[in-house]
């Protein structure tokens, strides 16, 4: 069976095939979240130097892995969109900007309340926070420039060009801790293996993959009402069951 | 060539140049990037004269010492090669310990010990549970047959000049 690709870069057909999807993410996710959190409490063990505040691991790692990698997803729609001229690529982007920016939040702010107790210090400029906090400052960007333009067609152009001159910056992040003396300890998760106990790998990633599954569920959400928003004068809309009611 | 390729070799080339663009500023900015400088850098005066600047290393085991007032501290830091003498007045983070990593902000003495303002304690990327530290303490221990006790099992980052 030979599947036509393109038909669902078309908003018409990808906007009912994301509502046919958003369930198949979004129960795993809050499956997943629930079971990522209750290995993460009750099976992890007390780690041996920082006891129970390292516990905040689990949010920490997967928001700051996912804060990159929506960057970097957002960028390479972003320039399938300016390439290609396909749409619905610039709208993908512009559906991913809000959750990417939440993360990268969520990870500057369990990043000082880990950082208080254990290093002694809710902030410090140090290459890796900085960076990251850059990555806020890059998101919040974005928005705002794609908020500040009237026309969408230009303001995906402009927003297309930012995010992809700020994709320099996530390797960045990603290598900080290798390049320069931070505060920020190296990597825990390496090609060579992970330093760290079983239970708390499993807590790790089980939560990794629920916030990712989290992720494609509001992207695809979103993408849906910036797709009625921007098609709302077609005639496709005005004959969907929902619109019609 | 059609114009939408023409806009993927304009992305490509732009991105490839600003790499290289950031890859030099950062490049030129490496010491300014980096949060401290190591005891051997301090050394060959490589850290800055006159204003205040951090150090990190491990803290020296059996080199922390309470002074009289109950209040100022003093140890040794050191990444190996070179070792400093700290001296601090406050409260020291939970995780400060002898053989662990420490990042402190202060000031460089004429007699070449540094006066710290911030004591910050930087842990390593390993976590495991306390139990299985100690029985791989226990299983070296027993395999090296010596009387000597090993502080801990986990090798500890060192830090390095870069």
């Amino acid at each position: 069976m030979a599947i036509n690709w393109f038909k669902y870069s078309a908003p018409s057909t990808f906007y009912v095939l994301a509502g046919k999807l958003i369930p198949w993410f979004a129960w795993p996710a809050a499956i997943l979240f629930f079971v990522g959190m209750y290995i993460g409490f009750f099976v992890a063990p007390t780690d041996a130097v920082q006891s129970e505040a390292y516990r905040i691991i689990f949010i920490h790692v997967p928001a700051s892995i996912l804060s990159m990698i929506i960057y970097l997803v957002m960028a390479g729609y972003a320039a399938l969109g300016l390439v290609f001229n396909t749409r619905l690529s610039s709208m993908m982007a512009t559906a991913l900007a809000p959750t990417g920016a939440l993360f990268a939040f969520i990870s500057l702010w369990t990043g000082a309340l880990w950082g208080k107790p254990m290093w002694g210090a809710w902030w410090v400029w140090d290459a890796r926070l900085t960076s990251e906090l850059i990555l806020l400052f890059l998101y919040l960007g974005f928005i705002a420039l794609q908020a500040s333009i009237e026309d969408p067609r230009r303001a995906d152009r402009a927003g297309a060009l930012l995010a992809i001159v700020g994709s320099v910056n996530v390797p960045i992040i990603y290598f900080s801790v290798q390049w320069w003396n931070t505060l920020h300890q190296g990597s825990t998760i390496k090609l060579s293996g992970t330093s760290m106990h079983i239970a708390m790998q499993q807590a790790m990633f089980t939560m990794l993959a629920a916030m990712w599954l989290y992720v494609i569920t509001v992207a695809l959400m979103r993408v849906r009402s910036i797709i009625l928003e921007r098609e709302r004068n077609t005639q496709w809309v005005a004959d969907l069951a929902e619109v019609k009611q | 060539m059609k114009p939408r390729q023409k806009r993927f070799v304009f992305i490509i080339a732009g991105v490839a140049i600003l790499s290289a663009a950031v890859g030099l500023v950062l490049y030129a900015l490496q010491n300014n990037v980096s949060l401290y400088f190591t005891p051997t850098q301090v050394y060959n005066n490589e850290a800055p004269q006159g204003r205040n600047f951090r150090i990190g290393g491990l803290v020296v085991e059996k080199s922390i010492k309470r002074q009289q007032d109950g209040l100022t501290v003093t140890f040794d830091v050191t990444d190996t090669a070179k070792t400093m003498q700290v001296t601090y007045k406050g409260i020291l983070p939970d995780l400060f310990k002898e053989g662990k990593g420490v990042v402190v902000h202060g000031k460089l003495q004429p007699d070449n010990t540094f006066y710290a303002d911030e004591v910050l304690a930087k842990h390593d990327e390993n976590y495991n549970a306390a139990e299985v530290l100690t029985a791989l303490d226990q299983a070296k221990k027993a395999q090296s047959g010596t009387a000597e006790a090993q502080p801990a099992a986990s090798e500890y980052q060192i830090p390095t000049t870069k």
